[in-house]
């Protein structure tokens, strides 16, 4: 009898050829192995190399449950701890998706930041403008969530005054960002409207250098260091959920400390 | 607490063969409960930590990493934490209120843990009767329970330092508390390997945190027969 796994129509030999170092690769005893890891694997830690959809959708659903229990446990009076300026990391680390070479300077003259979204005023600043406004000074530790530290030593206008300044809505959920290294990001406004968020524009004494988000970047003493968007273009302050480039890929949003 | 225990006791002596086993249900439902967070913990703890690695050159290999990058790694840990924590804080209450804890941690005595290492490196392991820990047994018992605690607390500090800044500060700062959380984990790791090798060498041990062990009169003749 025929084989009713024999296709009708033979494929085109070419594409056998193709496959060939593929098929040669395809060893019974490596196909025996790799079932016994991957058994052993699923029966150790309960997971698989896999990863499902519905785990994914659970451990994502997890993750929003997490987001609304770090939203409850976000003080928005509770200060991070600040250090003395000699302990100041010069030059910070650099970290992005990509290498510092890769970096494209911006031209702080021509620099604009566009405004949309829930506010009263949505012209666009310069950065003269926007270093006019009342700046802080903040020496804090950057943790980023592979679990390395520094202390740095940040200054510019808090986020605070700039949307009150621009008549945003303080009630809306979001504060959303782009930047010009295509680094979508956005904050909750409980954390957006806290003392120690900044649209920073120096480090230590020195305007921000290029690696490091000149000429205006975020700087949040309460959040992981992904949370942290640097070169911003463009804010919006919105109810509808912006997400953000690393949590597109699974991070955690909140990612509060 | 005395009193209730010694109720449940003279219950138990009355109707014999009708008492509660060596591990209630309770305990049995925790045990495995605690084994599966706990493996979560640890293997997806290994992929967050190979990240940045605290002991330099050394990286956990993907095999035994939860998660197949660190975001999964993440949520995987921020997940089973939940289950860890909960799970672990019902059975201390429990612990504690029943007077389990007491009753089979307590007392150490170090005349008796040194004369049980010495047995043990004899080999001459006794588990004839599994409703009494030796020496040894209860150490590691407290100790891993402790570095269980530990892990929640210093999980705690690394995950909300600014939070629980005064927290991070107690423990020394949040790179100290970092290396405590990994500390930590070595530890309960540690306790895994023999904890397991054990019940594997002792197979009815395993069986007993399965179907529940003897029943709680037995228990009562051994804690007689222990304390003459």
């Amino acid at each position: 009898m025929r084989s009713p796994f024999r296709p009708d129509v033979v494929p085109d030999a070419a594409i056998l050829d193709d496959h060939k170092p593929l098929i040669r690769d395809l060893e019974r005893r490596g196909l025996i192995r790799g079932g016994l890891s991957l058994g052993a694997l699923v029966m150790l830690a309960g997971c698989d190399v896999e990863r499902p959809k519905a785990v994914e959708t659970a451990l994502l659903a997890i993750s929003r449950l997490n987001d609304g229990v770090q939203a409850l446990l976000f003080d928005p009076n509770k200060l991070a701890p600040t250090y003395p300026a000699s302990m100041i990391l010069r030059p910070p680390k650099f970290n992005a998706y990509y290498d510092v070479m890769d970096v494209k300077p911006v031209d702080g003259a021509a620099w604009r930041l566009e405004l949309s979204g829930l506010m009263a005023d949505k012209r666009p600043w310069t950065l003269p403008q926007l270093q006019a406004l009342p700046q802080t000074s903040m020496v804090i530790k950057h943790i980023c969530v592979e679990g390395w530290s520094y202390i740095g030593g940040w200054t510019g206008v808090p986020l605070r005054i700039f949307l009150e300044r621009i008549g945003a809505d303080l009630r809306a959920r979001y504060v959303a960002f782009r930047t010009a290294d295509d680094y979508p990001s956005s904050i909750d406004m409980a954390t957006a409207l806290h003392p120690q968020t900044l649209l920073a524009t120096r480090y230590g004494d020195d305007l921000l250098a290029d690696p490091f988000g000149y000429p205006v970047r975020l700087r949040m003493a309460t959040k992981l260091g992904y949370k942290n968007p640097k070169w911003i273009t463009a804010i919006e302050v919105t109810n509808d959920y912006p997400g953000g480039y690393w949590e597109a890929k699974g991070f955690p949003w909140f990612a509060g400390l | 607490m005395n009193q209730v225990n010694d109720q449940t006791s003279d219950i138990a002596a009355q109707s014999p063969g009708a008492g509660r086993r060596l591990h209630p249900l309770p305990v049995r439902i925790m045990h495995w409960i605690n084994a599966v967070a706990m493996l979560v913990m640890i293997t997806s703890g290994w992929g967050i930590y190979d990240d940045d690695v605290i002991i330099r050159g050394f990286q956990f290999s993907g095999f035994w990493r939860l998660g197949d990058w660190a975001a999964w790694s993440l949520n995987w840990h921020f997940a089973g934490m939940w289950f860890l924590t909960v799970n672990g804080l019902i059975y201390l209450v429990y612990g504690f209120a029943s007077g389990r804890l007491r009753e089979k941690l307590l007392p150490i005595r170090p005349a008796e843990l040194v004369q049980t290492v010495v047995d043990t490196l004899h080999f001459k392991i006794a588990h004839e009767d599994l409703t009494v820990y030796n020496a040894v047994q209860k150490l590691l018992y407290i100790i891993v329970i402790l570095a269980g605690v530990s892990q929640v607390v210093t999980g705690l500090a690394i995950w909300k330092p600014v939070q629980f800044s005064g927290l991070v500060s107690l423990l020394g700062g949040f790179q100290t508390a970092r290396v405590l959380h990994f500390a930590g984990m070595a530890v309960i790791v540690g306790f895994l390997i023999v904890h397991v090798a054990l019940a594997l060498l002792v197979p009815k041990t395993l069986w007993a945190m399965v179907a529940g062990g003897p029943r709680l009169a037995a228990r009562r003749r051994a804690k007689q027969g222990h304390l003459t």
